[in-house]
């Protein structure tokens, strides 16, 4: 059984794009629109890289930003300043 | 007792607008795409303008350019009226910061007269280009066609109006609130040799018809010669001079060059892009605007950062023209 990593952002115009950049990355990726809420879950690993985020944003950003929009997440945390990803040990 | 949580979920009957999900399809949209695309009147209008009575009230042939579909033009900033304002607010802030920093240390008091002249001889006639850019771009977004055009340049407009005043407010900070040295700078503008060049370019912008070609003459060709020599090189120049901190009075205008010339250049390459057509208009356009333009900075460059400085920036220009799949002028 794998398990899965999960993240959860609020549905808002930032995380909108967040998403986007998201799927680009993880074609494995699942999205679900829940009320107000958009949940991404993938077998295994989840990767946000900043260099996605900005050419969907169109401006320069910090992958700590990503923390003002996001609800919860589950796995184990890998973060530096490029990427942010999700995994279990 | 375990209590476990439903959410119940209720399905939009709708994800976004009918014309927003004929073109992005039917998923949720972003507030860029809702506000930006497919919004401008295309068809069904009752009059013809009195004033151009060949052409419909919003016509896509005001300009020679021709795109099957003007809306395959996008902000790569994705700034509708919120995201704009919030950006610009932002940036306000710490431009004002700034300014309230300068001014609370007087911080321009120990200016060599030499540089404080050179400052209110290069920078504070700027104002009139600025509002002549103003103008320019308030006059393409009345002709230009499809919204996510148009508010590119009404964005613009009212950045450059807003630049214009912090040029004054450099003037007015030299000048101890006085408004002597600013006067002087407009009689320079109207009468000193040196600016006439650049007058002429911008009064001959003020009445090009065709608004494609005249957002080339403005927002890439002068501004992408004019800010790096003014801002970037003769900021360099000024630091070499011991004056380093007008620079936090210019700061807000080199973060926007930055910015802004990202969507010139995707409004170039889309154009260029669409038709051999296209590209040779442009071609033409951007070789005559630019000969003009660094005719018009030569004498500019020689009371600030020198010739070779204005000749590494027209490099710089060709080069970012050439990323554009532009030829430009023979250098």
């Amino acid at each position: 059984m794998t398990s899965l990593v999960y993240i959860a952002f609020q549905d808002n115009d930032n995380a909108r794009y967040i998403v986007d950049a998201i799927v680009q990355d993880n074609p494995h990726a699942v999205v679900q629109h829940q009320p107000a809420m958009i949940r991404v879950q993938a077998e295994q690993r989840l990767e946000i890289n900043r260099a996605t985020v900005e050419e969907k944003l169109g401006r320069e950003w910090d992958v700590q930003e990503m923390l003002i929009d996001v609800i919860t997440l589950g796995g184990n945390v890998e973060e530096d300043e490029d990427r942010f990803a999700l995994h279990w040990n | 007792m375990s209590i476990e949580i439903k959410t119940a979920t209720a399905e939009p009957i709708r994800q976004t607008f009918s014309h927003t999900r004929r073109r992005f399809g039917d998923k949720p949209a972003s507030r860029y795409q809702e506000a930006s695309f497919d919004i401008e009147a295309a068809t069904n209008f009752h009059y013809r303008p009195l004033w151009q009575p060949d052409k419909l009230l919003n016509d896509p042939t005001r300009t020679a350019v021709r795109m099957a579909d003007w809306y395959a033009v996008s902000d790569p900033r994705q700034f509708y009226y919120g995201a704009y304002v919030q950006t610009r607010a932002k940036m306000q802030e710490n431009a004002e910061h700034d300014y309230a920093f300068c001014e609370k240390r007087n911080l321009l008091a120990g200016l060599s007269a030499a540089s404080r002249e050179q400052i209110a001889r290069l920078l504070l006639p700027l104002r009139h280009a600025e509002l002549g850019a103003n103008m320019n771009n308030s006059g393409i977004a009345a002709d230009g066609y499809g919204t996510s055009l148009t508010q590119l340049h009404m964005f613009q407009a009212v950045d450059r109006l807003g630049i214009a005043q912090y040029l004054s407010r450099i003037g007015l900070m030299l000048d101890d609130g006085d408004t002597v040295l600013l006067a002087e700078a407009k009689r320079q503008w109207l009468e000193d040799p040196a600016w006439q060049g650049l007058r002429r370019y911008v009064e001959d912008s003020l009445v090009v018809r065709d608004w494609f070609e005249l957002t080339l003459a403005q927002n890439l060709v002068s501004d992408g010669l004019l800010y790096p020599l003014l801002f970037h090189k003769f900021d360099e120049q000024l630091c070499a001079q011991g004056a380093g901190q007008v620079g936090m009075l210019t700061e807000f205008m080199r973060l926007w060059f930055a910015e802004t010339q990202r969507w010139v250049d995707a409004l170039v390459k889309t154009v260029v892009g669409e038709s051999a057509d296209n590209r040779q208009l442009v071609e033409g356009w951007v070789a005559k605007w630019q000969a003009r333009a660094l005719e018009a900075l030569a004498p500019l460059a020689e009371i600030g950062p020198g010739a070779a400085a204005l000749d590494a920036v027209a490099g710089e220009f060709a080069a970012r023209l050439k990323k554009l799949g532009l030829a430009g002028a023979a250098q």
